[in-house]
C-alpha cells in the first residue's frame, strides 16, 4: 500500500502538492510548523496510488513515497 | 632557452607567461596592446593552451575567474579603457583569492583618450579599479627584459599570496624592441596553481564541495573575510616591496622618485644634472603596490627636495607626499596626453626648484 | 517490505531553501540534482550560481560550486570549461542575469558553442531585488518599476531567449519547457537530461529555458501562479525544442 510521508518542517505551506494530487489525499493541516507554516497532511492516505505527483511538485523535497508489492507505474519519472 | 633574442614588449609579454607556466589566456584587441593578443593566438596552441578572444573586456574578466577558480594559471592583457571594463571583475578576483595576473599596457585618457604611452592609470592600480577594500600586488617594469621577469615573478608572487597581479606598463614598453634574455629554467613549470587541490572546483570526486564565491551576507563574515584579505596585504607589505636606488649616498639636492619607462628618461636627465655639480639622486619603485613608501621616507630626510616625475596629472606624487610626511617639499613633474618629455625638459623642471 | 519510489537525490543538499512558498527554483534544482545523478555526473559537475533569487543555489547542491558577477556565468563557464574540459559546467540563471545585463555573455557562449548546459529559469520578473521589471516582463504585467503596468510602446516587448538563439548556426539543443504542471515537469526533467547528456558526449551548447512562478511577486497564490503562467505566459514563450544537434544533419 503507497505511503505518502510529508516532512513537516521543511513544508512551506505552498499547497501546490494539494492542488495536484489526483486522489485529494493531501490538505493543509490547521497546526503550524516552527516557521510558522501550515503545512501538507495525507489525511487520506488509503486513496493514495503511489503515483509520486505530490513529491514530483514540490519544490522543498518534503515528500517521500514509499510502496508495498506490486506499483503501477503511472509515469516515467 | 636562455638565449638573447630581440623581442617587441607585447610578445614577450605573452612569452614570459608561457615559460611562468601559464597555459590559458583570454583576450579582448585594444591598441597598444593587440600584439599580445596575436602572439599567443599563434604561440598558445603550440604548448597546448587555451587562447580565446572573447566578446568584451567585461567577460574576459569573468573567463579568468572561472579558469582560476578551476585551479588553472590564467592571464589577460589589457590597456586602460579595457581595464576600466574589467574593475568589477578585478574586485571579485581578489574577493575570491584567486591568482590572476592582468597586464595593463597604459594608454592615454581619460575616455577613449589615445593610443599613446601613459601612465594615468596609478590610481586606478594601486588604489582599486573596483569597490571594496581589496589590493592588487602592482609590478611595474621600465623595460622589455624587466617586464618578462616580472611576468614570471607576477605569476610566482599571485600564486604565493592567492592575489591577483597587475603588470603595470605603458604603450613604449608594449611597442619597442629590445634585447631579451630569456630565462633558461630546468624542467616546464605547472599549468595549474599550485594547491588548488584545497579549494579549486574541480569535481567533488570523493569529497565535499569546494565553492569560490564572494557573497558574504553575514556582517560577520563579512568582516572575517575581509581581515583574512588584509592580513595578506600586510604581509606583502612587509615582505614584497621592490625598488631600485641610484645615486642615493649622502646629501641629495634632488630625491626623484619615477617609475616604468619614466624612470629611465629621468635618469638620463640627472646624468646631466649630475654632470653639473648638482646631487640628484632617484629611487624607481618596482612595486607600486607595496608601494616602498618607508624607504621613500628615509631618502626624505638626506634630500632638500623630492620629485614625483610621471606620465600622468599628478597620481604617484600623492604617494610621495604621504611618504615623505613633510620632512622635505614634494614637487611635480609630468606630461601626459600621450607627450613623453625629453630629458632635458625633465632636468629644466628639477633645476628651476633647486636653483630657484 | 516498502520500496521508496521518491526520494532526495543524492545532489542536493539537505538544506531547507530560503525561497518563497511554492517557488519553482526548488523543483528545477531537484531536476538538475536528479539529472546529474542519473547521469552519473555529480563528482565531475560545477554549478555556476547567477545573482538573483538563485544567488545562494550553492547552498543546495553538493558539487562544486562558482559564484558568478550578474550576467557573467556564461562567460565564467566559458573559463572553466576551456581549461577543464572535463567538467560538467553548467549555469543557472534567471531572467535578469541572462536576458538583461547578461545578454551579450550569453549569445557569445552559443554562439561559439561552448559545450556548456545553461538552465534559464523564466518567471517574467526580478524576484530577489523585490519585483521590478525583466526583460521577460509581459505586456500590461504591473511589476514596482512598471507600477501601471508594462507598456510596451516605452519597454518594447518581452524577450523570447530560446526564440532568439535557436537562429544562431552553431549547433545546439535549445528548449523551452516549464514547471508548472506536474505533467510540465516530468518532461522539463527530461529537457534538462537530454541537455546535460550532450555535454557529457562533449557535443555542443545546450539551453534549457524553464518558464516558472514567482509567487511572491506577481502577488498571488502559487496555486493561482500555476494559472497565470499557464494563461499568460505559455501562449507568448512557446513550448518547444527549437534546435537540436541531430535536427542539424
Amino acid at each position: 500500500m503507497p505511503r505518502v510521508t510529508v516532512d513537516k518542517e521543511r513544508c512551506k505551506g505552498c499547497g501546490l502538492c494539494v492542488a495536484a494530487c489526483p486522489q485529494k489525499v493531501l490538505e493543509m493541516s490547521r497546526e503550524i510548523n516552527l516557521k510558522g507554516y501550515f503545512f501538507s497532511c495525507p489525511v487520506h492516505q488509503p486513496r493514495c496510488l503511489g503515483c509520486r505527483i505530490c513529491a514530483v511538485v514540490c519544490p522543498d523535497v518534503a515528500i517521500e513515497v514509499a510502496v508495498n508489492g506490486t506499483q503501477y507505474h503511472y509515469f516515467t519519472y | 632557452m636562455g638565449e638573447r633574442l630581440l623581442m617587441k614588449g607585447n610578445e614577450a609579454i605573452g612569452e614570459a607567461a608561457i615559460l611562468a607556466g601559464c597555459r590559458a589566456y583570454f583576450c579582448y584587441p585594444i591598441t597598444p596592446q593587440t600584439e599580445v593578443a596575436e602572439y599567443l593566438a599563434k604561440r598558445m596552441p603550440e604548448v597546448d593552451g587555451v587562447f580565446l578572444q572573447g566578446e568584451s573586456e567585461v567577460a574576459v574578466g569573468y573567463m579568468l575567474f572561472g579558469a582560476a577558480a578551476g585551479g588553472r594559471k590564467v592571464f589577460t592583457t589589457s590597456s586602460s579603457p579595457g581595464v576600466s571594463l574589467m574593475a568589477e571583475a578585478m574586485s571579485y578576483l581578489a574577493a575570491g583569492e584567486l591568482p590572476v595576473v592582468i597586464g595593463n599596457v597604459m594608454r592615454n585618457g581619460p575616455g577613449l583618450g589615445g593610443i599613446l604611452p601613459c601612465q594615468a592609470d596609478y590610481f586606478q592600480a594601486t588604489k582599486g579599479g573596483g569597490h571594496g577594500d581589496y589590493h592588487f600586488l602592482v609590478l611595474a617594469p621600465s623595460s622589455v627584459q624587466e617586464a618578462v621577469d616580472m611576468m614570471i615573478l607576477a605569476f610566482d608572487l599571485a600564486e604565493k599570496y592567492r592575489n591577483p597581479v597587475m603588470l603595470l606598463a605603458d604603450g613604449m614598453i608594449g611597442q619597442m624592441m629590445e634585447p631579451v634574455e630569456i630565462p633558461d629554467f630546468p624542467e616546464v613549470r605547472s599549468a595549474n596553481i599550485a594547491g588548488h587541490e584545497d579549494w579549486a572546483t574541480t569535481g567533488a570526486c570523493g569529497r565535499k564541495q569546494h565553492l569560490v564565491k564572494t557573497l558574504y551576507l553575514k556582517p560577520e563574515e563579512s568582516f572575517a573575510h575581509n581581515l583574512k584579505l588584509k592580513a595578506k596585504y600586510d604581509r606583502m607589505e612587509a615582505e614584497e616591496v621592490r625598488f631600485e636606488e641610484s645615486d642615493t649616498e649622502g646629501q641629495l639636492d634632488a630625491l626623484v622618485v619615477s617609475f616604468g619607462t619614466m624612470a629611465r628618461i629621468c635618469q638620463t636627465a640627472i646624468e646631466s644634472l649630475r654632470a653639473r655639480g648638482l646631487k640628484v639622486g632617484m629611487l624607481r619603485p618596482q612595486t607600486l603596490y607595496p608601494f616602498p613608501g618607508q624607504r621613500i621616507r628615509e631618502l626624505a630626510g638626506q634630500a632638500r627636495m623630492v620629485f614625483s616625475v610621471e606620465l600622468n596629472m599628478g597620481q604617484m606624487v600623492e604617494d610621495v607626499e604621504r611618504a615623505v610626511q613633510g620632512r622635505a617639499p614634494v614637487h611635480f613633474y609630468g606630461k601626459t596626453g600621450g607627450l613623453v618629455p625629453i630629458p632635458e625638459e625633465v632636468a629644466a623642471a628639477i633645476l628651476a626648484k633647486v636653483e630657484g | 517490505m516498502a520500496t521508496t519510489v521518491f526520494k532526495r537525490p543524492a545532489s542536493l543538499s539537505t538544506n531547507v531553501t530560503h525561497y518563497c512558498p511554492g517557488c519553482t527554483h526548488g523543483v528545477i534544482h531537484r531536476l538538475v540534482a536528479e539529472a546529474l545523478d542519473e547521469l552519473g555526473l555529480r563528482e565531475r559537475a560545477v554549478g555556476i550560481a547567477p545573482v538573483g533569487c538563485s544567488v545562494l543555489a550553492y547552498n543546495y547542491f553538493t558539487i562544486d560550486f562558482q559564484e558568478a558577477a550578474h550576467g557573467r556565468a556564461p562567460a565564467m563557464a566559458t573559463g572553466l570549461k576551456r581549461t577543464r574540459p572535463e567538467l560538467i559546467v553548467f549555469t543557472y540563471q534567471g531572467d535578469g542575469d541572462l536576458a538583461s545585463i547578461g545578454t551579450a555573455e550569453i549569445i557569445h557562449a552559443a554562439n561559439r558553442g561552448e559545450k556548456i548546459t545553461v538552465i534559464f529559469v523564466n518567471n517574467a520578473i526580478y524576484g530577489m531585488t523585490g519585483g521590478q521589471l525583466a526583460p521577460t516582463t509581459m505586456p500590461r504585467q504591473v511589476t514596482t518599476t512598471t507600477p501601471r503596468g508594462r507598456d510596451v510602446a516605452e519597454q518594447g516587448h518581452p524577450l523570447r531567449v530560446a526564440d532568439m538563439l535557436a537562429t544562431l548556426r552553431t549547433p545546439s539543443y535549445i528548449v523551452r519547457t516549464a514547471v508548472h504542471t506536474p505533467a510540465m515537469i516530468v518532461e522539463a526533467k527530461r529537457c534538462i537530461r537530454r541537455a546535460f547528456e550532450y555535454q557529457a558526449q562533449g557535443r555542443c551548447f545546450s539551453l534549457v529555458e524553464v518558464l516558472s512562478t514567482c509567487p511572491t511577486n506577481w502577488g498571488i497564490s502559487p496555486a493561482e501562479s500555476t494559472a497565470w503562467l499557464q494563461n499568460n505566459m505559455v501562449p507568448y514563450f512557446q513550448i518547444k525544442e527549437f534546435k537540436s544537434p541531430e535536427a542539424e544533419g
